[in-house]
């Protein structure tokens, strides 16, 4: 793929692999003895291996191509299958996190192996190996096509895209080693998160540089959301993770805030990584892959308008109701509270603006298990939504807070809304892509929708039935005053629903197995179709009735 | 470009915009939006009015119904005490035979202490108080510091090795580490041991005349001449077969290698006086076979 860069490029990507190197080999001398050391070897192996992928390609010609007729999909498709990769290895470590909390045992005689360090690297996995790989590869697919012009960029691209999975790779790594500053999400240490910050800067830069490059007067509604996405995770990733380094050489820092602003620092971040982060983005997937499938406009371009600044604003404000009935102060608690049920109408718009453009395209919903996995999703957003709004209500939260249910709520979230939509996505864009006639097998589509959907059932009511038989022991009193209960009372109760867990998730871990296989196989061998219309349209201009150069 | 079309399905128009071929119509917002907007927005401002809610610059509002989630549990808590004080106090004053005599007090332990146990206990002491290697069992009648209530009660409140200033204080010399006896005496103890208990340790009769003496010159003083133990300074009897850290050749040889100091916390400031005695009761009805 190195080929299809100039000279110039690939000079600008050694020195950039050069430096990384010479970061990774003072990482690693200075951080000597301490997990950081570790990690500069990384760094200096991932360098070394883009450099020598660079080499190769730097003393070849110049490509011939002519780059103005076309997309620059290389950076989507590598993306798109890093993130079944990472599908597959976080919702394994998932399955195995599910699988310890039945059977505790199931663990090997190694540090690594524990429930605490084997549970952010599923989190870390799923959300940013995942989830951030499919939103910054759909993010440069849907940015093209909307802008109908090509990315702004060749190196930038491969550099957010591979430096985003260096941080992944990272924090992955360092949870294993036990490094890890105790705030959910945003586990990885200093150096990772000033990494991050650098690349997701390169990121903003170029999507608004391509935006800025369109040949279409209007900016669609998905490139808003991917927007917001990118620049609000931005200022939550720098503002929750300010820190003193314990030491340049070592893998421990301080957080710039304590005891209950901390908390609500960490939750302000958490809360809106679930509404930049799982959800923005993903709305902008929605906006994009769902009419497209479907063939549908859009329901209603003002409903678009008005759950965008609605979901936008309100979300910012809605983080504490992860700490009610805590230290912090009964008013930011009303806070959260409310600003989380005013939510809940421009969510709902959303969820019924995506399966509204559906009318008229049930049928296709019905034969298309693409389609369905979107319109599936839509409806899981729509129910957690509802549900989120509904514990954040502080008489809900104080049987919800602590249980099961919230985990039954993260994955109603992220198993029925966020996965489902991504697999939907990939499954539409993947022959696109490589210019294939459709998926190797229909077949396994299908298969995987069913799978996915029962998974995500088991796994949802297994939750809510064990966090709510939890959150009852733990308020049930005898008649003399007393707890009826014991905290072993209650992990007795939960255990069949943790067996039930653990199935439904290798339900849906098979699922997203099959989804790579489908996926490699119809790289490979489906049969090949030009698919039309697919350029940007300043080419349209230079060549109007032909296609993409041959 | 900017051609609005008119959808056939829906009668609605487009915006006229396209986007690689998605178009969006210009419905309306339905009208249940507005409603639920209007709804949510009214029902937050009355909750605002009412509650603690924004902040101003030293304050913040403090809502009519002048409700204060601190005072709140204050008052919860206190009130929760109050009615549990009605019973817990006449357990905190009367001797345990009293309470066991009482059938309403009585029926308070027994709703209060399952819970109480498995909460403090049950993590060391195992759910059922069957014990499990390293801590002892509570059931088995084989008691370190003694099963008498009064010696179980104080075992609670101070524990065993802990930092409490009266805790009770036992431990079992490290005699191979610290150099006491070789690692061949140590097996030799140990056959001895095993005899004691009655398990067969296959030993010849000059080796076990041999472990005697070792053990007369180095146990004795504490487990006593007999091995059965000396309550007093909480030394097991070693004549029985209910072990501790295990009664196999590789666990006694760790034991008296190594040593051991098992540690139980002090309960006194971390549970009431009248829940060490409802664990004490509790723990006495267990060990004679009471309530499974
Ligand atoms: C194969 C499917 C999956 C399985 C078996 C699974 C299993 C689990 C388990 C066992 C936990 C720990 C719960 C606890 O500590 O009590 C967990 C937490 C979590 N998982 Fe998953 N998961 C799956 C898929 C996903 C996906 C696809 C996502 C996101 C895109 C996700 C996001 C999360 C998050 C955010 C948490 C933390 C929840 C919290 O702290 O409240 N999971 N998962
Ligand atoms: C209107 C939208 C939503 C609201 C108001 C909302 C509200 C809530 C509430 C009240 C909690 C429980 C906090 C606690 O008791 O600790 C929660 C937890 C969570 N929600 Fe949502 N939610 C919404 C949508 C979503 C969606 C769509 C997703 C995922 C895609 C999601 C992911 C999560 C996660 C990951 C947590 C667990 C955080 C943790 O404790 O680790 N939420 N949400």
């Amino acid at each position: 793929m190195m080929e299809r860069l100039t000279g110039a490029e690939r000079q600008i990507a050694l020195i950039i692999c050069v430096v990384m190197a010479i970061v990774g080999l003072v990482m690693a001398a200075a951080g000597h003895g301490d997990p950081m050391g570790s990690h500069g070897a990384i760094v200096l192996i991932a360098a070394g291996i883009t450099t020598f992928f660079v080499l190769r390609a730097i003393g070849e010609p110049e490509p011939a191509e002519d780059r103005t007729v076309d997309y620059y999909d290389d950076p989507t498709k590598a993306g798109l299958v890093i993130a079944l990769f990472w599908a597959v290895v976080g919702m394994g470590m998932g399955v195995w996190v599910a699988a310890q909390l039945a059977w505790p045992d199931l663990r090997i005689d190694a540090a690594w192996s524990s429930f605490g360090r084997i549970r952010p690297v599923h989190t870390s996995g799923v959300i940013f190996g995942f989830g951030g790989n499919a939103l910054i590869a759909t993010s440069y697919h849907v940015m093209q096509r909307t802008s109908r012009a090509r990315l702004a960029g060749h190196v930038s691209p491969w550099f957010v895209l591979l430096g985003f999975n260096l941080f992944c790779i990272i924090a992955a790594s360092g949870y294993l080693m036990g490094v890890t500053q105790s705030k959910e999400y945003a586990e990885p240490e200093w150096y990772a998160d000033i990494w991050l910050v650098i690349v997701w800067v390169v990121y903003f830069v170029l999507y608004i540089r391509t935006l800025a490059r369109r040949n279409e007067p209007h900016i669609y509604v998905a490139n808003w959301y991917y927007l917001a996405f990118i620049l609000v995770v931005a200022i939550l990733h720098i503002v929750n993770n300010l820190a003193v380094p314990a030491s340049l050489t070592g893998a421990k820092s301080y957080s710039a805030f304590a005891g209950v602003q901390d908390a609500m620092t960490q939750w302000w971040y958490g809360h809106n990584a679930v509404a930049f982060f799982l959800t923005a983005g993903f709305l902008g997937m929605l906006y994009y892959f769902l009419p497209k499938r479907a063939e549908r406009p859009i329901y209603s371009y003002r409903l678009s308008i008005l759950s965008f600044w609605g979901i936008v604003f309100f979300y910012i404000w809605a983080g504490s109701h992860h700490l009610h009935y805590t230290a912090l102060p009964q008013w930011v608690q009303t806070l959260g509270m409310t600003f989380s049920v005013m939510l809940l109408v421009p969510s709902w718009a959303s969820a019924g603006n995506a399966l509204m453009t559906l009318n008229g395209a049930w049928h296709k919903v019905r034969d298309d298990a693409t389609l369905r996995f979107m319109m599936v999703a839509a409806v899981f957003y729509g129910l957690s939504t509802f549900e989120g709004s509904f514990m954040a209500v502080r008489a809900v939260n104080s049987l919800s807070h602590y249980t099961d249910w919230t985990v039954g709520h993260v994955h109603a979230g992220a198993m029925g809304w966020v996965a489902l939509i991504t697999f939907g996505s990939i499954y539409s864009v993947v022959p696109l892509l490589w210019k294939r006639e459709t998926m190797y097998s229909w077949k396994l589509v299908e298969w995987h929708f069913w799978l996915a959907l029962a998974g995500t059932v088991i796994y949802v009511f297994a939750m809510w039935n064990s966090g709510i038989i939890q959150g009852l022991m733990w308020r049930t009193y005898t008649d003399s005053g007393t707890l009826a209960y014991s905290f072993t009372d209650t992990l007795v109760a939960m255990h069949p629903y943790y067996v039930a867990r653990a199935c439904g998730g290798a339900l849906f871990l098979t699922g997203a197995i099959l989804a790579a296989y489908n996926v490699y196989m119809t790289i490979r061998h489906a049969p090949e179709k030009r698919p039309e219309r697919d350029y940007p349209t300043s080419s349209e201009a230079v060549e109007p009735a032909v296609p993409a150069a041959e | 470009m900017s051609v609005k079309e008119r959808d056939p399905l829906t009668g609605h128009q487009t915006t006229g915009h396209e986007w690689n071929g998605i178009t969006e119509l210009n419905t309306r917002v339905p009208r249940a939006v507005w409603f639920f907007i209007i709804v949510t927005h009214i029902w937050a401002l009355v909750y605002w009015v009412l509650m603690p809610a924004w902040p101003l610059v030293n304050t913040y509002t403090r809502g009519l119904l002048g409700i204060d989630q601190q005072e709140q549990v204050k008052e919860r808590v206190a009130a929760a005490d109050a009615t549990r004080g009605i019973w817990a106090d006449q357990i905190a004053a009367l001797p345990l035979d009293k309470i066991r005599d009482d059938t309403l007090l009585m029926a308070n332990v027994d709703r209060a202490a399952p819970a109480l146990f498995g909460d403090n206990c049950a993590a060391c002491h195992g759910s059922r108080a069957e014990g499990g290697p390293g801590y002892p069992s509570l059931v088995d009648d084989a008691w370190l510091w003694g099963g008498d209530d009064e010696t179980i009660l104080e075992t609670l409140r101070v524990g065993i090795n802990s930092p409490h200033p009266d805790t009770r204080y036992a431990e079992m010399l490290a005699f191979g580490r610290d150099g006491m006896l070789d690692r061949g005496q140590i097996r030799i103890a140990a056959d001895y041991v095993q005899s004691l208990a009655g398990l067969d340790s296959g030993a010849s009769p000059e080796r076990l005349e041999e472990g005697a003496a070792l053990f007369a010159d180095n146990c004795a003083s504490c487990h006593g001449e007999d091995g059965a133990g000396v309550q007093d300074l909480g030394a097991p009897n070693l004549t029985d077969t209910h072990w501790i850290y295990g009664g196999s050749d590789e666990a006694l040889f760790e034991t008296i290698y190594g040593g051991r100091q098992g540690w139980m916390p002090a309960w006194e400031n971390r549970l009431t006086k009248a829940q060490r005695k409802m664990l004490a009761i509790y723990i006495t009805s267990l060990a004679d076979g009471g309530p499974e």
